[in-house]
């Protein structure tokens, strides 16, 4: 694992002064001997407890119809009752819901995160279904490839979201894979680590699950569908994954109801002929399963996400985009450049988008402002028409007023002249009736 | 009114947003009284059992004049031959007119860890009568092997493991004059802290007593104080209170490391031990009361030696890339003729 120089000496030119650096080959690397204790075996410590205390992430992808058990058994696997509430099969389309949870055990923290397919088989035209599911794992890719890219980036705290597993939930047939289950593996065999399983295995006979199995993965390996492989080549773990690899897929029954299985209490799923024990392992496959995705193979799968798909996915995601590998001299130089154009390009895009977004829009808007002018008018018009209305019949009323206020000075006036007559009348009496009375106190006195 | 309308009008034209695909949520925490046991801590485990097959890399550099116990020194730490000086290279010993860079690997192996490990000699540095910028050509090195890694590291189709030549770390060697820094060794330390890590030692410490050590010591802290010289482990750097009561103790305290190197065995009490033998008796190099040899020792390889691969990987490599990707940096363009172009030359 050293440098790929050949070895020899290479001249470098710097500067007027001549610096040789000389290295052996590779296989001239000495391998010398310690004459006593160096203490450096204490490097894979060093480096473990660096990763312990920043934690570590780990996603885990259920793909499975609805009702096939996958909540079930994430809580089976993980001891523990993720809320959620069951899904309805009137789901238009597959849709990936993700949760996250941290998990501890003694000084390990774990960030779980557990992405489930609502929805999937659900629709009549499953012709879809698996788009979603492959743009979720690129979207997580997509989202490392541009830390990844960033001029000032922090990769060693990023939280990971990529998929390190894929849990395929084949369900208990006891015939074959369905068309959708091998056209959706085959789908996303480039892209995560798929394990097959079988779901709700309590359902099938022991006899019938071995054929099963065989038919499975004979499908599997005549379509092309690349499952994920047990690492064999490390001693220490090479043995047991390669007994495991046998039982493949995996036929699981999970529960999180206990029942009392001589004196301990187990989990299990209690029928009336009988109890289907979780961890027995000749009831099911579920501690292979447990064994084999968390206590031998979590961080192979991390390290297979990231060096396997994740590197196909930037190779080809770059060559997309434009990227060769072309001469060693300029690389660093022609990705930015190649970027950089690509980034205007972009850009010049986007803004073209823009652009005819905002003239759009203000044609849209002058349609609206011609339309509400329009109103506008109407409502001036009517308050015009309103208003002469309104005038005339006052005027009508004026004139009625007029009428009747002429009326009433001609009748006032008749009346004084009424009543002038009538006082005339009264004084012509009144004096006569004085001058007597006048006449009559004359002789009294 | 009119306004009102047309804000109305507005909100009809924005488009419906394209719905996101599902992202995780911040994390809900579980209380891990779990009803049973999962199987999760195995990943230390599994993590250790994978970093011991793959192996580790390790480069160290050493500057310093000549005679101030370089190679020696470098042989101590690793219990192995594995300077320059003793891999059979040329013994008679010229002082080269320039400062040259001069890297050997060795392959070691201790408790099933097997480690490739590089040591960087940087002869002729401070030798010259005029060192005007003699520590270019090492700036320039340790420049070149960021570059080879960010090369390596943009290419489309990568390698499984990129081949790391970077230098994590770096002894700058002071001479034990008694009094001070010299200007050579504030100038380098000063343009090289920004861009590897540094750990300055002091050489040949057998040459002072323990009070002039220690008032020695005080004097270099100050000085590198005084200069805003920042020497691994770097404050900025301290991840939490714990690392940073732990390293504030090394800077404070114990660095600038006071050492003695040897490579021979004597017999005192009735064991070997590595030392040196004087007249005056034999300086015991694995001694703390002797020498800081071990605190040394203990430091670069036992407890930090991972934490200065990081640092280089995470802070100076990341420096580097960063200010590479934004322009030029301002660095001088790197020419790297490889074997093939070499060859095609020819």
């Amino acid at each position: 694992s050293s440098g790929g120089e050949p070895g020899g000496l290479q001249r470098r030119r710097s500067a007027g002064m001549a610096v040789a650096v000389e290295r052996p080959a590779n296989d001239e690397l000495r391998n010398l001997s310690l004459s006593g204790h160096v203490g450096f075996d204490s490097l894979p410590d060093q480096l473990v407890n660096k990763s312990t205390s920043q934690g570590f992430c780990f996603n885990i992808l259920c793909v499975g119809e609805t009702g096939i058990g996958k909540s079930t058994l994430m809580d089976t696997l993980f001891n523990t009752k993720f809320e959620s509430d069951p899904a309805t099969h009137n789901e238009p389309g597959v849709r990936l819901k993700a949760r996250s949870y941290e998990l501890q055990e003694s000084n390990v923290r774990l960030k779980l995160t557990i992405v489930d397919t609502v929805g999937f088989g659900d629709q009549i035209n499953k012709d879809d279904s698996y788009k979603p599911i492959v743009e979720y794992i690129d979207t997580q890719f997509e989202a490392y490839l541009q830390e990844e890219l960033k001029i000032k980036r922090s990769l060693f705290n990023y939280h990971d979201t990529r998929i390190h597993a894929c849990l395929y939930f084949i369900a208990p047939t006891g015939h074959s894979l369905k068309s959708l289950d091998l056209v959706t593996m085959k789908k996303l065999d480039s892209k995560v680590n798929i394990i097959p399983i079988i779901a709700k295995a309590d359902t099938i006979a022991k006899n019938e699950l071995h054929k099963f199995k065989s038919k499975i993965m004979s499908e599997l390996v005549s379509n092309g569908v690349q499952i994920y492989q047990f690492p064999t080549d490390e001693e220490t773990v090479a043995e047991i994954n390669a007994t495991m690899s046998v039982h493949l897929p995996f036929a699981v029954v999970g529960s999180t109801e206990e029942v009392k299985i001589g004196n301990k209490m187990s989990k299990a799923r209690q029928y009336p002929w009988g109890v289907v024990q979780v961890e027995n392992e000749n009831h099911c496959d579920f501690v292979k399963l447990r064994e084999m995705l968390i206590r031998v193979n979590m961080e192979d799968l991390r390290e297979q996400t990231h060096t396997r798909h994740y590197e196909l996915y930037r190779r080809c995601k770059l060559e997309e985009m434009g990227f060769k590998d072309t001469d060693p001299d300029s690389k660093p130089f022609s990705l930015q450049e190649t970027y950089e154009a690509k980034r205007n390009e972009f850009l010049g895009e986007l803004q073209k988008k823009e652009e005819e977004m905002r003239q759009m829009f203000v044609m849209r808007v002058k349609e609206k402002e011609a339309e509400l002018k329009e109103a506008e008018k109407d409502l001036h018009e009517k308050f015009d028409h309103l208003k002469r209305t309104h005038q005339e019949e006052k005027k009508k009323v004026d004139d009625k007023k007029k009428e009747l206020e002429e009326e009433l000075s001609n009748f006032q006036k008749k009346k004084a002249a009424a009543q002038l007559l009538q006082s005339q009348a009264q004084q012509a009496g009144s004096q006569q009736t004085k001058k007597d009375k006048d006449k009559k106190n004359f002789f009294f006195m | 009114s009119a306004d009102n309308k047309i804000e109305a009008a507005m909100s009809e034209l924005v488009p419906e947003p394209r719905q996101k695909p599902a992202v995780p949520m911040k994390p809900v925490g579980i209380n891990s009284n779990l009803l049973g046991y999962i199987g999760i801590d195995t990943i230390i485990e599994q993590m250790r059992k994978k970093t011991m097959k793959t192996g580790f890399d390790f480069n160290i550099m050493v500057v310093g004049q000549s005679g101030l116990g370089k190679s020696t020194l470098v042989n101590t730490l690793f219990k192995s031959q594995v300077s320059r000086k003793s891999s059979g290279w040329n013994r008679e010993e010229k002082i080269p007119k320039t400062v040259e860079i001069k890297a050997i690997g060795h392959v070691i192996e201790e408790g099933g860890v097997k480690m490739k490990l590089t040591v960087i000699d940087t002869p002729g540095f401070g030798d010259q009568i005029n060192n005007e910028n003699c520590w270019e050509p090492i700036e320039k090195y340790i420049n070149e092997q960021y570059e080879k890694f960010l090369k390596e590291e943009v290419n489309i189709a990568r390698k499984k493991r990129i081949p790391d030549t970077r230098v994590h770390c770096c002894l700058y060697f002071i001479s034990p004059t008694g009094h001070s820094l010299r200007p050579l060794d504030l100038e380098f330390m000063k343009h090289l802290s920004k861009v590897v890590n540094i750990i300055p030692v002091i050489a040949k410490a057998d040459t002072m007593t323990l009070e002039e050590k220690t008032e020695f010591k005080q004097r270099v802290r100050k000085e590198l104080e005084v200069n805003g010289i920042e020497f691994y482990p770097q404050k900025e750097f301290d991840e939490d209170l714990e690392d940073k009561t732990e390293n504030d103790k090394i800077r404070q305290e114990s660095m600038p490391f006071a050492v003695v190197g040897s490579d021979k065995e004597y017999q005192v009490n009735g064991k070997r031990i590595l030392g040196r033998k004087t007249p005056w008796g034999v300086i015991e190099v694995e001694n703390l009361s002797h020498c800081e040899f071990a605190l040394l020792r203990d430091f670069v390889i036992r407890t930090h030696l991972q934490d200065l691969k990081e640092v280089t990987h995470n802070i100076h490599y990341e420096t580097y890339r960063a200010k590479r990707l934004n322009d030029n940096g301002g660095l001088p363009p790197v020419t790297t003729e490889t074997e093939e172009n070499h060859e095609s030359n020819l």
